[in-house]
């Protein structure tokens, strides 16, 4: 009967090694645990994309996600997107399009652009829409999000 | 929401996995990407004693060749089989579904048998292994065994595969050149579950398989519309007209978003859609 278990992992280039119950989500196991707040918890059933955050290099939702599942990997969360992802320019551009209002979504939808970028994808309005599509934002009505992601592609091409 | 109290474990090999099911007391649930059965659990739906994460288990990995099949194993994560240059060769079909399938990060830790093995009614997985004629090995402590696929799906939620079953490979026939493939679904939002979706194949002999999802307690084949269809090379108007009269003979469910009529006409939408877009 296994109710806790020892994880250890990599946030954002650190290690940890944790005690968790084994219930506990890796959103909560962030938030309460290692105390990155950056990470936030929304629908807590995979639909809204606010807990987004990479997992193993690629996006995962950290909702639907056991501590417990993510021992031994890598994680990177909004914490470490300037620094581990480089992606200021992104955050930057987010801020001068007016990308997020009360900023909720704001780290969900970084990782899905930043993921969306790194992929080699085009500033292309339609295809940024589609990718973002498993992200809600209730603020800005995506055209300010979809904006900074299309300047960042197009300042990253020269 | 959180997910209830359980146990949690993660055996690293079939045989592992086979023993914690086969005791009854420990009242087992298989954890594979988790895409469906977290949000299960957070809403209190499902409420099992013990988690068998089978994430490690190194058999149920990796995509093979053989020499008329292609055969997945049930760890495959979605996004595997996006970047799968044998997917890509030997099923088509399953790249023109996979962008449909919720999102990418969903699709990053989801996996074909978690899908298989859950038998949601919207998902379009079970429809594309109806669609291909594909099997299911099923592996529990008496042996293996191999279920076809139209024999698999019993319901909502519901599947051929006993608990004390593991699904251990999903089998699927390569596709032949003279082959033609339709899907098409309609959804709320893009990645969302689909309000009604179709899968088509053909064969070089003409005979059509047509599966729909999303329209019932499971995805199902369209006998009727089959025997339709099956012989033509090119789909006209009318012979369209009654493929979508055919439809009738699916007992349609509804749901929140759809009345059972509604769905009716969303199948027949899907249909001639998918139909016009063989390829």
């Amino acid at each position: 009967m296994t109710k806790t278990a020892q994880i250890a992992v990599t946030v954002n280039g650190e290690k940890y090694v944790e005690d968790v119950p084994v219930r506990m989500n890796l959103a909560d196991f962030l938030r309460t645990k290692l105390g990155l707040t950056g990470t936030h918890v929304g629908c807590e059933h995979g639909v809204c994309g606010a807990c987004t955050l990479f997992l193993d290099g690629v996006t995962a939702r950290s909702c639907l996600t056991l501590a417990v599942q993510a021992d031994g990997a890598q994680i990177t969360t909004i914490e470490g997107y300037e620094t581990v992802k480089n992606a200021s320019d992104l955050i930057k551009n987010f801020h001068n399009r007016n990308a997020l209002q009360c900023g909720y979504c704001t780290a969900g939808m970084l990782a899905t652009s930043i993921e969306y970028i790194e992929q080699g994808n085009p500033a292309d309005r339609e295809k940024v829409k589609e990718h973002i599509s498993g992200n809600y934002c209730r603020c800005t009505g995506y055209q300010a999000i979809v904006d900074a992601i299309c300047t960042t592609i197009e300042e990253r091409q020269g | 929401m959180k997910a209830p109290d359980f146990s949690y474990e993660k055996p690293t090999s079939i045989s592992d996995v086979l023993s914690l099911l086969a005791n009854d007391e420990l009242d087992c649930q298989l954890l594979a990407g988790g895409q469906s059965l977290m949000p299960m659990m957070n809403f209190r739906m499902a409420n099992p004693g013990t988690l068998v994460d089978i994430s490690g288990v190194s058999e149920l990995a990796g995509i093979t060749e053989c020499t008329d099949t292609i055969k997945i194993g049930a760890m495959v994560r979605y996004c595997e089989l996006e970047q799968s240059t044998i997917i890509k060769t030997h099923c088509p079909l399953i790249n023109l579904v996979l962008p449909y399938v919720a999102h990418a990060a969903i699709r990053n830790r989801g996996t074909i048998g978690g899908s298989i093995g859950l038998s949601d009614p919207a998902a379009e997985l079970p429809a594309v292994l109806l669609a291909l004629d594909g099997s299911i090995e099923v592996t529990s402590g008496d042996g293996v065994r191999l279920e076809p696929a139209s024999s698999f799906f019993k319901g909502v939620y519901e599947t051929a595969c006993e608990p004390d079953e593991l699904i251990t490979k999903i089998i699927l026939p390569k596709a032949h050149s003279q082959q033609k493939f339709g899907f098409h679904e309609v959804a709320r939002r893009h990645g969302d579950y689909a309000m009604a979706g179709v899968c088509i194949a053909q064969d070089s002999d003409l005979s059509i398989r047509v599966a729909f999802f999303g329209v019932a307690d499971k995805a199902i084949r369209a006998t009727n519309v089959e025997k339709l269809l099956s012989g033509s090379a090119s789909f006209s108007q009318d012979l369209i007209k009654d493929a979508q009269n055919a439809t009738s003979e699916i007992e349609f469910e509804g749901d929140m978003n759809a009345s059972p009529e509604a769905k009716q006409h969303i199948a027949n939408v899907v249909l001639e859609r998918a139909l016009k877009g063989m390829k």
